[in-house]
């Protein structure tokens, strides 16, 4: 249910700035800001954190902790990658000139990749926790089942990011 | 027992526990199985960034909405696994997708963004 609503707020943000992403008014548009290599990099980091989650979540169903904790780890780890590069990306299109009010282009974007950005965050938060949970052994309920819950959550984050890579970054406007 | 009988009950014992490690294999993939899912994304990953220096001409849209549907499906059911879930889940999850979609394509309409 829960994912269900993201996938509702994240099918509204993604529909605005597709009718908004031409509208940048004199301001610099989408092909004079958007590095597709660095993007790309951060792309193939979130995916590799999937990747990471899903052995955590092997390693959780033969309760093995030690592994779980270490995927559990390198999970958060590359998200937080992700994060700073979107966060080294947001200062650099702040320097060419677009900022949050410049355009419709640039208020949808923000929006759009900073919603999914501090879902990253989150996430990243989560699965510290529940690092810090299992060191504790104050998991409640079936350790498992947990670590897949935060999975669902952070594959999700991923899943957005696969439709936000291509209709924001590789679709030329 | 006679020997045969007993030979019969090890024989569908074994049978019974090769039938319940082969579905316990399909409900838990193994990191290998994973390990290969997420290098088959990667490669994909890397076919939809080339799209950026080598020009697919008018093929470049289809080629990257195909790619990131192949994406999303492979990490949906392989990584959030409800290829190995109850079909139950399944429906629910399709039914809902194609709920919000139309909802968006339905939004989007009305400001003509099809219209080109």
């Amino acid at each position: 249910m829960f994912l269900g609503s993201e996938c509702l707020l994240f099918g509204g943000l993604i529909s605005t700035y597709m009718l908004y992403r031409g509208r940048h008014e004199g301001g610099p548009g989408p092909a004079q800001v958007f590095d597709i290599p660095l993007t790309s990099v951060s792309s193939f980091v979130l995916l590799m954190s999937s990747l990471t989650m899903v052995l955590a979540v092997n390693a959780a169903k033969v309760r093995d902790d030690r592994n779980t904790k270490l995927w559990l780890t390198v999970t958060a780890l590359l998200g937080s990658l992700f994060v700073g590069g979107q966060v080294y990306e947001f200062t650099a299109f702040y320097k060419e000139g677009l900022g949050f009010t410049t355009s419709l282009f640039s208020s949808s974007f923000f929006t759009l990749t900073g919603f999914h950005g501090a879902h990253v965050g989150i996430g990243v938060m989560m699965l510290l926790a529940l690092v810090a949970i299992i060191s504790r052994d104050r998991v409640t309920g079936d350790k498992a089942e947990v670590v897949e819950m935060v999975g669902l959550y952070w594959h999700f984050v991923d899943v957005v990011w696969v439709v936000i890579f291509t209709l924001v970054y590789l679709i030329p406007a | 027992m006679s020997d045969t009988a007993m030979s019969d009950t090890a024989m569908s014992d074994t049978a019974m526990n090769d039938t319940a490690e082969h579905a316990e294999a399909h409900d838990h993939p193994t990191n290998r199985y994973f390990i290969w899912t997420a290098a088959v994304l990667a490669l994909f990953t890397a076919l939809e960034t080339s799209t950026y220096w080598i020009d697919f001409g008018s093929f470049a849209t289809p080629l990257l909405l195909i790619l990131m549907t192949i994406k999303f499906f492979v990490i949906l059911l392989v990584f959030m696994h409800l290829k190995y879930d109850s079909k139950l889940f399944g429906a629910l999850f399709y039914i809902g997708l194609g709920l919000a979609i139309g909802v968006y394509v339905a939004a989007l309409s009305t400001f003509q963004f099809f219209a080109g």
